[in-house]
């Protein structure tokens, strides 16, 4: 890192290689992480693990259901080889995301390598931790731009004692209306989507509870089963085999009518992110997402060297700007992975 | 006068002329927070009712140099709101409106002055309830809980403020207005939301908020449990926490605090037990009465010498009204007492406890302990008379000594009630050079000219070369590499 920093040679930071798909196309040599694995510490009565960055997600996985816990954002793999480092630095969530939290409301602590070549540490192992700015969450999601992550400390929760898929078929502003309405009341939702006339939840908790909302939502058991919703978090749903354009991603507020633009659509997370296929222009998609208060992304295929995120304001661009200078001020860092401009 | 120097006079091309106070005798008000130990006054405080005027004003302070404050209700007890001499201070009580309720989208949009507990009481008629609830929820006002990225006694299933907040409007101290976050669920860019909750009133100005609104748990069950060690205790939250369950409160309180208590509100705890704690179960009804059976049994095996279950709402708010008593209960015991706020791993309490019982007989002032057992987050009250020469020192000193304890532990300086001015020796055990430097250059990328609460959250290497000289721990340095001043 030093020696990239005094030659300002680029470093791309890669580790398990399964989410070279997302954000921007970036050049340099590469900085490999997949040797900086293992399980640090875990204490399943602490509710915390912390682990190398290089870590498979499939180990962190396997040894939290060992004691009957789970990361609670569900994290999309995309690929055997995805790891924690990885799932953090993209900070992608999957299906539970609206109900339990992202990424980033799990993460306590981490230890990262700045582009001056520094180890530091930021936050720690401990639920409640507001010493010094919030670095660690700063790094989430950051995409590698601010700091290679070296090791994470991460909040863990108790697997569900029993869950159950539910299904029914109706159109879509009634669905978006239901899952909004059930996020409103307590009820055990760990999931909610919505696609082609069916409308789906998974309720998770206690079995009695589940039970319980079951009866009231007066929906059938889905068919399809739980299985769903791992197809649904690892885009193997045939949803995301269709053609007809890029993927993209809009992130809007839950109760957005679907909005007027062509192609096919996936709902999920209650109505917070919908997937989209199209070949609809980029300026009419980005136009409409913040019309309705969201962003848009482009999440899979398109242009890699154009806007994939959605732009920010010049104020906004200017201070993410600083900031990566605050971390990486010879611009060595995963150049131009999120904006052109950084 | 000092308070009439030029550019403060400014400050009436902006604000209506009842907006500025000034005069040392209106300042006082405002020459302290919650820790009243430190005080100092202003050039003046002002007291803008727009965004638009808050903008201005701080244009006003970027143009001519002048350090700002921003003040919420002053219910902080770190010092986050402690008045700089040559600076204003900015205070945000007139932006009190809850802007709108949004029950479909499950938000709240309101200004920084509007007081906690007021946004679930205006939640309240929808079903849904703002989670994050401080201590002094009745009187701190949100923009403070953005601050300082308030908890509460339910933080362990519900978050902080970080996990309850989904969009701010922010004002730089350019004077420019950005939006952070939106009201979908996530932004693109860098996570500034949670850069800066917990920021301390150092990278910008909060000047509104959207908050996230849960529906409200139906039914609740209160457990109460006696045991007559503190390691039995711990072993009881362990337990609990290791049998798949996440109560929704999880608070222990030691020996001194159950008597302290006792005595005030006679809420019927044991007192002769070494700890108590007290567990709330809530959720839908079925799930409830479940797991308060799992409870009861847990507490039960890990040697709880008494364990009572609430019978209905009633006595589950008195066994709460203990713990809720417990400051002013103290208060009640000694002349002063200065609150500590570290959080530990859960497994060390016993040898924390320990620690601090050990200090207490060092200093010679006595401690009471309460804790929200659930997420680690430790309350040690020291026990000191102001008017005994030398008390307050003594109580500082011991105070730091704890927090280090805390750092030893693999724990931090503060859990909720932030940095300030109190704990910023302390951040100098807790991080390293590089690591403090760091934090100034995100300070710089916000706020290059140092303007935005001065002096507080992040320590100057030389200050900590200062600390580091005075106090010599365990025969290290904190920064051995670190030139000396």
């Amino acid at each position: 890192m030093r020696d990239a920093a005094a030659g300002h040679k680029p470093l791309v930071l890669r580790a398990g290689g399964t989410k070279d798909f997302y954000g921007r196309v970036c050049c340099g040599a590469i900085l490999d992480g997949r040797h900086n694995t293992g399980v640090i510490s875990y204490e399943p009565t602490e509710l915390v693990i912390t682990a190398r960055a290089g870590t498979s997600l499939a180990e962190i996985e396997q040894t939290l259901a060992g004691e009957g816990q789970m990361l609670a954002f569900e994290p999309p793999y995309f690929g055997e080889a995805a790891t924690l480092g990885g799932a953090v630095a993209c900070g992608l969530s999957g299906p539970r995301r609206p109900y339990t939290g992202s990424v980033r409301d799990f993460i306590l602590g981490v230890k990262c390598l700045t582009g001056r070549g520094e180890i530091l540490t930021f936050g720690g192992q401990v639920m409640k931790n507001v010493a010094g700015y919030d670095v660690a969450r700063l790094m989430t999601g950051a995409l590698g731009t601010l700091g290679v992550l070296l090791e994470v400390s991460l909040k863990v929760l108790p697997r569900p004692e029993f869950e159950i898929s539910l299904a029914r078929n109706t159109d879509a502003a009634t669905a978006l209306g239901d899952m909004n309405a059930w996020a409103g009341q307590p009820l055990p939702l760990s999931a909610a989507c919505y696609e082609g006339g069916s409308l789906r939840v998974r309720l998770s908790g206690k079995e009695v509870a589940v039970r319980a909302a079951w009866e009231r939502l007066r929906m059938e058991e889905d068919p399809e089963g739980l299985a769903v919703w791992q197809r649904l978090r690892e885009h193997e749903h045939d949803f995301f085999r269709r053609d007809g354009g890029a993927l993209w991603r809009l992130s809007l507020p839950s109760t957005t009518p679907m909005p007027a633009l062509a192609g096919d659509w996936l709902v999920d997370w209650g109505g917070a992110q919908r997937w989209l296929i199209t070949a609809e222009p980029v300026e009419k998609i980005r136009r409409e997402a913040s019309a309705c208060g969201g962003h848009a992304m482009l999440f899979r295929g398109g242009d890699r060297t154009g806007d994939v995120f959605h732009p920010l304001s010049p104020v906004l661009l200017a201070l993410h700007r600083r900031l990566k200078e605050a971390f990486d001020p010879m611009h060595v860092l995963n150049i131009g992975r999120m904006y052109r401009e950084f | 006068m000092r308070y009439m120097a030029m550019p403060v006079d400014r400050f009436y091309e902006v604000l209506p002329a009842e907006a500025i106070i000034t005069g040392a005798e209106s300042l006082q008000v405002y020459e302290c927070d919650a820790l009243s130990a430190y005080r100092n006054l202003p050039l003046c405080v002002v007291m803008p009712e727009t965004v638009e005027q808050i903008q201005a004003v701080l244009r006003i302070c970027h143009a001519e140099k002048i350090p700002v404050v921003a003040r919420g209700a002053g219910t902080g007890l770190s010092g986050g709101a402690l008045p700089v001499s040559d600076g204003i201070v900015l205070s945000l009580a007139r932006l009190d409106r809850i802007l709108e309720i949004d029950p479909a989208r499950r938000l709240a949009r309101v200004q920084p002055g509007v007081r906690n507990l007021s946004v679930s009481e205006a939640a309240a008629p929808h079903g849904l309830f703002y989670a994050p609830d401080p201590s002094s929820q009745i009187a701190c006002t949100i923009g403070g809980n953005v601050a300082e990225n308030s908890g509460g006694v339910h933080c362990l299933k519900y978050g902080l403020t970080v996990h309850n907040i989904t969009a701010l409007k922010i004002v730089t101290i350019e004077g420019d207005l950005l939006e952070i976050g939106s009201e979908a669920l996530d932004a693109p860019g860098f996570d500034l939301l949670a850069l800066l909750t917990g920021s301390e009133g150092m990278l910008a100005v909060v000047v509104e908020v959207t908050l996230k609104l849960l529906p409200k748990p139906v039914h609740h069950r209160i457990i109460l449990a006696a045991y007559y060690s503190v390691e039995s205790a711990g072993a009881g939250v362990a337990a609990i926490i290791a049998s798949g369950i996440i109560p929704a409160g999880l608070e222990m309180m030691d020996n001194a605090g159950i008597r302290a208590v006792e005595a005030y509100v006679h809420a019927g705890y044991p007192v002769d037990a070494a700890a108590i704690l007290l567990c709330e179960i809530d959720g839908v009804p079925e799930e409830v009465e479940e797991e308060s059976r799992r409870v009861e049994r847990i507490l039960k095996n890990t040697g709880a010498t008494e364990v009572r279950v609430a019978r209905n709402r009633e006595e589950g708010e008195r066994f709460w009204a203990g713990r809720k008593a417990a400051f002013p209960a103290v208060g009640r015991i000694a002349a002063d007492y200065y609150c500590m706020d570290g959080t530990i791993p859960r497994k060390h309490i016993a040898r924390v406890l320990r620690g601090i019982g050990a200090l207490s007989r060092q200093f010679g002032l006595g401690v009471v302990n309460v804790f929200h057992a659930g997420d680690g987050n430790l309350h040690p009250l020291i026990l000191y008379d102001v008017s005994v020469p030398g008390e307050l020192k003594k109580a500082e000193e011991f105070g730091g000594r704890i927090l280090e304890l805390c750092v030893e532990a693999g724990g931090t300086i503060t859990g909720e009630h932030g940095v300030g001015v109190e704990k910023i020796n302390q951040m100098c055990v807790q991080f390293n050079s590089e690591e403090l430097l760091q934090f100034h250059a995100i300070k710089h990328a916000f706020d290059a000219g140092g303007l935005l609460n001065p002096g507080k959250a992040v320590p100057t290497l030389k200050r900590c070369a200062e600390f580091g000289a005075m106090h010599v721990h365990a025969g290290r340095l904190p920064f051995p590499d670190l030139e000396r001043f």
